[in-house]
């Protein structure tokens, strides 16, 4: 292997790479762009859940009921219906996923019997967040009979402390305030970074095929790894710059609390980055088009990473078989390290195991990367 | 340049099959040090593999192939670094300049460094590009294009250059140019092997191989090619209207084929000077009065045409 030749691939690709502005504009803003897409888009938490209300009262208790329902940050008032037939029509037509009834002999029930009845009408086509809407209901509802309870209590002399036998004072750590973006965000980094590596090199070789140069390069001495090292090292430049837009973007635009080192950060994203760039590789040695690999690439990066990384979807949560297919995505060790190290500030130390598996992914990549192009046009 | 005057290139037997095509089919020859070696023959022939075998870029199914004294099939890396190679699509690449294409084929054949500037400076200058080393390739006419790559095959000094149809698509000027240079490079010793269907182009190699349909059917200087190829002697029949007549001439007495060239007939016959008036009255006698017939020197056109229809005959093929 002569160091010369793979500096000379390295200055030609970079060379090509500076005089195609356009493909290397969108090596830099497409995974700008799918930062913000993804990082606004996917959101797990359920926050301001529309709601109707039908208060067939209007006394002053049930108005007190609905208050604390516009006070929850969980629910977002949208109208206040005046007839059955009006609840079924925003239920029906979605203008809200919870309806909330109050019955006309509702603050006749709580004074006399001491109990109180509400209907709460959900849309359960999505049945997630149906039941997440009834739980923060539940929790509304619950938070309000609480106070009708201690008012009832002061008002015949009792003690408040007999109220809460146990308190349970849980503490979150790591995502302190369940911010689902604090664990997306990182997700979505690694989403990005497969997206975009594997889209660089997929060009690379293809190009070369469809414009005829590969026929003369094939000539030539030069072996098949001095011509995959060559090509790749100005792209592993262009992905680390991506990898810094990602990480800097996550800290800074969408404030996900770093605690981790950055010596760990990057070297752990240069080994996915080997990885991705690989694959990319390997594609683009396989297909000779460039439409084709970059498809192929793109569809053999995005899906597993999106599905069976973890990054949105728990793998633990999946069955038995798929949780054993998610070991052969290497995005699943990618963000699982980078979810360790944004919140638990964990070192290699700690990672060492999602390490190795990663870098024994990157070797084993780049051998089958480097094996795959032969000097022939057979 | 390479040191010993024996064979540069020696094929054996060479067989290369596409499927059930068959692209090259037996065949043998071989290239001196310093031997300026043309292939000739239509498109599809088989010139194009033959090279691309001998530049270790397919690997035949049957025989054999030396190039300088390395077996392409055993060590193909061996033999790229002493060979260079201008493929038939120009393959060098556009969106870089001139300069940056020298650059990395001396990086690739990994020219010594201090040799790089003053080769590339050769390579300018022998492609007529001095004064635009920083225009980009894809800015350049045709034959400029040629020369460069001719240039970049070059940067390594290869005793063995492999040239596929380096003329196509230029301008007739250009192409006078681009042999003077292959000339020059074989007075110092390197063997250049040439492709081309370009009749006259034939004439300026030092050997010719015809080759259509996968097989060499002669091989032999132009000047041989011409004369002992053909086994007879060339007459040219000329009169308004003369092609009509071929089927004709075909049946006269001591004319063994006939081909239409032109607005005239060349016929193959044993004696020219007996057979020129005898040709005469007998197309007189059969109604073609005022046809002259005169003896020429056959060109590499009325030898190719005629070896071609040989072999097809040999082989039993319909023509």
């Amino acid at each position: 292997m002569k160091p010369r030749r793979i500096k000379a691939i390295a200055v030609k690709e970079s060379l090509q790479i500076v005089r195609d502005p356009r493909s290397l504009m969108i090596a830099l803003l497409i995974p700008l762009m799918q930062m913000f897409m993804l990082g606004y888009g996917i959101n797990l938490d359920i926050k301001h859940i529309p709601l109707c209300t039908y208060d067939r009262e209007n006394s002053q208790q049930s108005l007190g009921l609905l208050k604390r329902f516009a006070s929850s940050r969980y629910f977002a008032v949208h109208k206040l219906d005046q007839s059955y037939a009006e609840v079924t029509h925003d239920i029906d037509a979605g203008n809200c996923t919870i309806a909330l009834v109050i019955p006309a002999g509702f603050s006749q029930g709580l004074n006399d019997a001491g109990t109180g009845t509400v209907q709460a009408l959900i849309d359960g086509t999505d049945s997630n967040t149906a039941n997440i809407a009834a739980n923060y209901a539940r929790a509304v509802i619950s938070g309000f009979s609480g106070d009708l309870q201690l008012q009832a209590i002061q008002r015949r002399g009792g003690t408040v402390q007999t109220l809460t036998p146990v308190d349970v004072q849980a503490r979150v750590w790591f995502n302190e305030d369940l911010e689902s973006r604090n664990y997306i965000i990182p997700g979505i980094v690694a989403l990005v970074m497969a997206i975009v590596g594997a889209q660089l090199t997929s060009l690379t070789i293809a190009r070369e095929w469809e414009r005829g140069t590969m026929e003369l390069l094939v000539s030539t001495p030069v072996k098949p790894l001095e011509l995959m090292l060559g090509k790749l090292l100005p792209y592993f430049a262009i992905g680390m710059i991506d990898a810094a837009i990602c990480l800097a973007l996550a800290v800074f635009w969408f404030d996900v609390p770093f605690r981790g080192t950055l010596a760990t950060l990057f070297f752990t994203t240069s080994l996915f980055l080997i990885v991705v760039l690989c694959i990319g590789y390997y594609v683009s040695v396989s297909i000779r088009s460039q439409v084709g690999a970059s498809q192929v690439a793109l569809l053999l990066t995005m899906l597993p990473t999106i599905l069976l990384s973890g990054f949105a979807f728990p793998i633990d949560q999946m069955p038995v078989f798929v949780q054993g297919v998610t070991y052969l995505v290497s995005g699943r060790y990618y963000v699982t390290i980078l979810k360790s190290v944004f919140l638990k500030g964990a070192g290699a130390v700690e990672l060492a195991v999602p390490i190795l598996c990663l870098a024994l992914y990157a070797v084993a990549l780049v051998v089958l990367a480097a094996r795959s192009f032969r000097k022939t046009l057979d | 340049m390479a040191g010993d005057a024996g064979a540069q290139i020696i094929v054996d037997g060479l067989v290369k099959r596409f499927g059930s095509f068959t692209a090259v089919d037996g065949v043998s020859f071989d290239v001196a040090r310093g031997e300026i070696m043309g292939f000739l023959g239509p498109n599809g022939a088989g010139k194009s593999t033959l090279i691309r075998i001998l530049c270790g870029l397919l690997r035949p199914n049957a025989g054999r192939a030396l190039v300088a004294g390395i077996d392409v099939t055993v060590d193909p890396d061996a033999v790229r670094q002493r060979i260079g190679y201008m493929s038939q699509k120009f393959s060098l690449y556009n969106t870089l300049s001139v300069i940056e294409n020298l650059r990395f084929f001396g990086g690739v054949y990994g020219v010594p460094r201090v040799k790089l500037e003053e080769r590339i400076r050769f390579a300018i200058d022998m492609a007529g590009l001095a004064g635009r080393e920083t225009s980009l390739v894809a800015t350049l006419a045709g034959g400029w294009k040629q020369r460069l790559a001719l240039g970049a095959a070059i940067l390594h000094r290869p005793a063995i250059l492999f040239l596929d149809e380096p003329t196509s698509g230029v301008d007739p000027e250009s192409r006078r140019r681009f042999w003077d240079l292959i000339h020059t490079l074989g007075a110092e010793g390197v063997s250049v092997l040439v492709s081309t269907h370009y009749m006259d182009e034939a004439e300026y190699c030092n050997r010719v191989a015809l080759i259509t349909r996968g097989r060499l059917i002669a091989l032999g200087t132009p000047y041989e090619l011409r004369r002992r190829s053909l086994g007879a002697e060339l007459l040219a029949i000329e009169r308004e209207g003369i092609v009509n007549a071929i089927e004709l001439v075909e049946k006269a007495p001591g004319v063994h084929d006939v081909a239409v060239f032109g607005s005239a007939l060349h016929a193959l016959v044993d004696d020219a000077a007996m057979r020129a008036p005898a040709l005469v009255a007998y197309l007189a006698d059969h109604g073609i009065a005022g046809a002259t017939a005169r003896r020429i020197e056959p060109t590499m056109e009325d030898s190719f045409v005629h070896l071609v229809g040989a072999a097809t005959l040999a082989r039993g093929d319909p023509a």
